[in-house]
């Protein structure tokens, strides 16, 4: 698993020729990649076949990797660009932020989830179900700042945004995470409170 | 009660204070609040029971056999070379060489039509009329210059043609 290794350290041994390097990365950020590709096409086994697009693509082009940002927050923009290219050939339609069609896309699969509530009581999966109930755009500001554990000027710059704005946008996002929660999982939610 | 624009002042001023973002003095301001009002203490422990929860969330994993399958993707593959190195500069070098000696000449040609000593105002300061446009446009250079402009507009079109022909072929 995990060599303890800086992933500048692990490139250069990737660069240098030593490819069985690379599993090293791919280790540590498949989860990274996977959940965030999962964000974007909601279908697991496509999700799969994304994320490992994005990790050859990413060691194709390994040798750009210059080293001034954090190897996440490029990994971050191989995958957007990957996830983005994938719905557009699947002719998917790319939700925007204020797409009114998203909410109702979630809202009608929020009563499928419902029935599937009692199974499944934890709290962990309450709050990955409550995050893919929200608009694409707050479900990755929430998976890079808690999931990612991405600082907000590092999602700043992932998301080319001002840090102030990227502040309020996580605000926003998690008010209204936390208002399909308790719209959605009230029992669960009088229990944590 | 607050106003919705209260509400989420305080609830912006308590997420700061809550990622650790506040400066110094916004940090005191809020722990004397929440020592000192019901409303902000209980706002505070609603919103740190939120972030307590989102924070025990994992990543998604993939299936078991995800790097292996990485891993066979790539051995078939090399590192591409980094787009730096196969950028070759002497070319970028020649050609901004190459427009920049030209607006060089044209200003050069132009500043020699000023007559600088003229006193009449009624006259412009640069003649037009006295240019002599058939001598630039007859110069083989320019020329040269406006041909290699047509090529590449055309080989743009071109791009833009076959794009276009590739988007609205039907797959077979």
């Amino acid at each position: 698993m995990s060599t303890g290794l800086g992933d500048n350290e692990i490139i250069s041994r990737v660069l240098r020729g030593e490819q069985g390097a690379y599993a090293d990365l791919v280790n540590r950020y498949q989860g990274y990649v996977f959940t965030l590709v999962l964000r974007m096409i909601k279908s697991r086994e496509d999700a799969e076949e994304v994320a490992q697009d994005v990790f050859v693509k990413t060691y194709r082009s390994l040798a750009n990797f210059r080293g001034e940002s954090k190897f996440s927050t490029w990994l971050y923009t191989i995958t957007n660009t990957t996830c983005i290219t994938f719905l557009r050939k699947k002719k998917l339609e790319v939700h925007s932020l204020d797409n009114e069609k998203v909410f109702e896309v979630a809202d009608s699969r929020d009563s499928g989830f419902r029935a599937n509530m009692i199974e499944q009581k934890s709290r962990v999966s309450m709050v990955n179900r409550a995050i893919t109930m929200l608009n694409p755009d707050d479900a990755e500001i929430i998976t890079l700042f808690y999931k990612a554990e991405q600082s907000l000027d590092e999602i700043a710059r992932i998301l080319k945004i001002e840090v102030n704005t990227a502040k309020v946008r996580l605000h926003r996002a998690r008010g209204r995470l936390k208002e399909k929660m308790e719209r959605h999982f009230t029992e669960e939610i009088k229990n944590i409170y | 009660m607050w106003s919705m624009n209260q509400q989420e002042n305080i609830e912006q001023q308590l997420w700061s204070y809550i990622d650790g973002i506040s400066s110094n003095e916004e940090k005191m301001a809020v722990e004397r609040l929440i020592a000192t009002s019901v409303e902000w203490k209980n706002k505070y422990h609603e919103l740190l029971d939120v972030h307590k929860l989102m924070s025990t969330v994992e990543l998604e994993q993939p299936s078991m056999r995800f790097t292996k399958n990485v891993m066979e993707e790539i051995a078939k593959l090399h590192i591409a070379p980094a787009a730096k190195n196969y950028i070759n500069k002497k070319i970028i070098w020649s050609i901004a060489s190459f427009f920049i000696l030209l607006i060089v000449g044209f200003l050069i040609y132009g500043f020699a039509q000023v007559d600088w000593n003229f006193q009449d105002d009624s006259k412009p300061l640069i003649d037009f009329s006295s240019f002599n446009y058939g001598k630039i446009f007859n110069n083989n250079l320019v020329n040269l210059f406006m041909m290699v402009n047509v090529l590449l507009g055309l080989v743009l079109l071109d791009r833009i043609l076959a794009n276009k022909r590739k988007r609205f072929q039907k797959p077979i």
